[in-house]
């Protein structure tokens, strides 16, 4: 077994650095929101997970085309682990959305595009997971994932759209039109700052799960590899 | 007609044919047998261009899998375990649509023809889930000679079958065989082939581990030299 | 090494053609299709027995009194044609693959592709005759006129692009395990612009709208329509191939 790289234990140190400067800058620099007070903090992280979510989202659709191209197992492993992280971090982002939600529009969950979206699309990972699991083959594991993700990738921004249709066609009659009420505040510099740093820092731990969880992938094939010769 | 150099074929991690070199003359029919889980189905998929070599060079009919696929299967005839065949259309029908897909000309003919070989002319309009596995399998081999191929490839036919109807589909194999064919038949039923294949070839361990003609082998020595091809 | 000369001594009574020719396959398995289920009625009757069960159960679910019908319609009838379409496109799949008619397909000459229109266009026709059914059966049971010619070019529109992703995805169903259960889990997710743009389109034409509220959903239909045929046509081939 390979250690891990310099780079990536670097990754990790750096990881937990930021995140608990993300945290300080979030408590400490960024300024209180007027309107809606602490429950507005969850913010910074809300949209960084959506973010890392998206990355992982992207990331895997490229893994699934490169695997298309080149049938090199490798990129099927890079498209599980772009796929698993994605799934964790929507999820996240869906819970802090709702935790968001709540106060500003008076219900956990509302039928709003993007929330739809991403509901939909953790359906899709699921299906993904389940079309997996239902495969023996290596080869043909990684052919259909590779298909599914592809339909998936265009599928989804294509829902967005549509719900998106169904809405300016038809607008929210329910509720005020302050702009508290549709969840929308200005931002100082300073929660710009905050919000960028957050990014920032999600997008670094993301580079560094998705590292480890494509090694954890190589590690588990190295296994699987020791075991069939052991039987030969 | 069949030539086979260094033939590698991989599921995933698992390697099931370990540069494999095999070659067949025009109109040899040649039994390749072998334990089960040696490989043969997978070999024989590779012949037929239903699976793809992970490396080497594979020629049958003269042209090269898998990048002239579509000539090699216009000069193939498969007959596997399974029949292939339509329950819900007559033995007509079946080779009616056959022969659509292949682009038989004549093709009215071509069917009587076919089905007077096979035996089942007086069943021709009867549905094929009422035939018998015997009958079902004689009109299996119809559906694979019925574009008039060169090369025949069977995977135990003889799968599911009683005594008079391996009886009389051997009969019937010789006589497709008998045309000038080229044939590869796998089987693990020593005894069914003896008196078919005019050549002997032993899959193991991921390739021909030995090779002997009916001519160079005595008679009742089937036996001892497939023991030796498995135990060398 | 060039091809080898056979010799002339068998009975043959063909001569080679170069190719069998795409549009004769797609048609030789179209014919195929509806040939074996004219005879069987099996998928048909399968799918029409459980489409008019979920218009029942939707009726208790739903009470459908005529001021629900009216904005309820179009949804009951796309939730309808979606399950009873799964059914179909499983049944259209497993009969290829039970008795390995599908390697049979692949052993034939022609483009994979023409398998996939084949079979798209043959699930397109059960999907259609069983939407032919279903519409005077509810435009009866709730005393709703459903003979509307938008209506009509909805769900033209909608089940195209709903059988084109779901051959694809049938045809890899059925090859895994789980072979039963997975086609919804993997259909469902990825026809959600289907089903939104047709059911908001169905409710416009249903309604009176103006042509020009409806055309978004009938353009996003096309679009899904276009893409995902290409789409499948280009990717076919990974899922039937070793």
């Amino acid at each position: 077994m390979k250690p891990q790289p310099i780079v990536l234990k670097v990754l990790n140190v750096a990881s937990v650095l930021l995140f608990l400067a993300a945290l300080g800058m979030v408590f400490l620099y960024a300024p209180l929101e007027a309107t809606m007070n602490y429950v507005q903090k969850i913010f910074y992280f809300h949209v960084a997970n959506a973010w890392v979510g998206m990355l992982g989202f992207i990331a895997a659709a490229v893994a699934g085309v490169v695997y298309l191209i080149k049938h090199d197992q490798k990129w099927d492993i890079v498209e599980l682990a772009a796929v698993e992280i994605s799934l964790v971090f929507f999820i996240i982002a869906i819970v802090t959305g709702s935790i968001w939600a709540r106060p500003s529009w008076g219900a956990y969950w509302t039928w709003e595009p993007r929330l739809t979206t991403a509901a939909i699309l953790e359906m899709v990972y699921i299906a993904y997971l389940l079309l997996r699991q239902g495969l023996d083959d290596p080869d043909r594991r990684a052919r259909f994932s590779a298909v599914y993700t592809l339909i998936g990738a265009i599928s989804v921004p294509i829902t967005f759209m549509s719900i998106r249709l169904f809405r300016t066609i038809h607008p929210v009659v329910i509720g005020t039109n302050s702009t508290a009420s549709q969840g929308n505040f200005d931002m100082t510099s300073k929660m710009l700052a905050t919000m960028f740093f957050a990014l920032f820092t999600f997008s670094v731990i993301f580079v560094n799960l998705f590292w480890h969880r494509i090694r954890l992938g190589q590690l588990a094939q190295q296994v699987e590899q020791l075991k069939l010769e052991e039987l030969q | 007609m069949i030539a086979v150099k260094k033939l590698v074929k991989r599921f995933g991690l698992k390697t099931v044919l370990r540069g494999l070199d095999f070659e067949v003359q025009e109109g040899e029919f040649v039994a390749l047998l072998g334990p089960n889980g040696a490989g043969k189905t997978t070999f024989l998929r590779i012949l037929a261009s239903l699976s793809r070599p992970t490396l080497g060079e594979v020629r049958v009919a003269g042209y090269l899998l898998p990048a002239q696929a579509a000539a090699v299967r216009r000069n193939l005839g498969v007959v596997s375990h399974l029949p292939l065949l339509y329950g819900e259309l007559t033995a007509e029908e079946n080779l009616r649509f056959y022969g659509r897909m292949y682009g038989v000309l004549e093709l009215s003919q071509r069917i009587n023809e076919v089905l007077e070989l096979v035996g089942l002319t007086s069943r021709r309009r009867d549905l094929v889930r009422t035939f018998s596995r015997g009958m079902q399998q004689r009109l299996a081999i119809g559906r694979a000679i019925l574009h008039d191929p060169d090369v025949l490839l069977f995977d135990e036919p003889h799968t599911g079958l009683d005594q008079d109807a391996c009886d009389m589909l051997d009969r019937l194999l010789r006589e497709v065989a008998g045309q000038g064919r080229t044939v590869v038949m796998t089987s693990h039923d020593l005894g069914r082939v003896e008196d078919l294949a005019s050549r002997f070839d032993v899959l193991s361990r991921g390739g021909i581990s030995a090779s002997a003609s009916r001519n160079g082998l005595g008679k009742n020595n089937l036996l001892d030299f497939y023991r030796q091809a498995l135990a060398g | 090494m060039n091809r080898p000369q056979t010799t002339d001594h068998r009975p043959s009574s063909i001569v080679r053609r170069p190719s069998s020719g795409f549009l004769n396959a797609i048609g030789a398995i179209v014919w195929k299709d509806l040939a074996a289920e004219l005879r069987s009625r099996e998928l048909l009757s399968a799918m029409l027995v459980f489409a008019l069960l979920v218009i029942l159960i939707f009726n208790f679910a739903l009470e459908l009194d005529p001021l629900t019908r009216r904005v309820a319609t179009p949804g009951i009838l796309w939730a309808t044609f979606a399950f009873a379409g799964t059914l179909g496109l499983n049944r259209s799949m497993a009969v290829e693959k039970d008795r390995g008619c599908l390697d049979g397909l692949l052993l034939a000459p022609v483009d994979r592709s023409a398998i996939y229109f084949g079979k798209t266009i043959s699930n397109l026709a059960f999907m259609l005759i069983v939407e032919v059914v279903v519409l005077p059966v509810y435009s009866v049971l709730y005393n709703t006129n459903l003979f509307n010619p938008g209506l009509i070019v909805v769900i033209l529109l909608g089940s195209v692009g709903y059988v084109a992703v779901g051959t694809l995805l049938s045809s890899m169903a059925v090859q895994t395990r789980t072979r039963d259960v997975l086609l919804p889990i993997l259909l469902f997710p990825v026809v959600i612009p289907i089903l939104i743009a047709a059911v908001k389109a169905s409710s416009g034409f249903l309604q009176g709208l103006a042509l020009t509220e409806v055309m978004p959903y009938i353009n996003l239909l096309i679009v899904y329509d276009v893409i995902f045929t290409a789409v499948a046509y280009m990717v076919f081939d990974y899922v039937v191939e070793e």
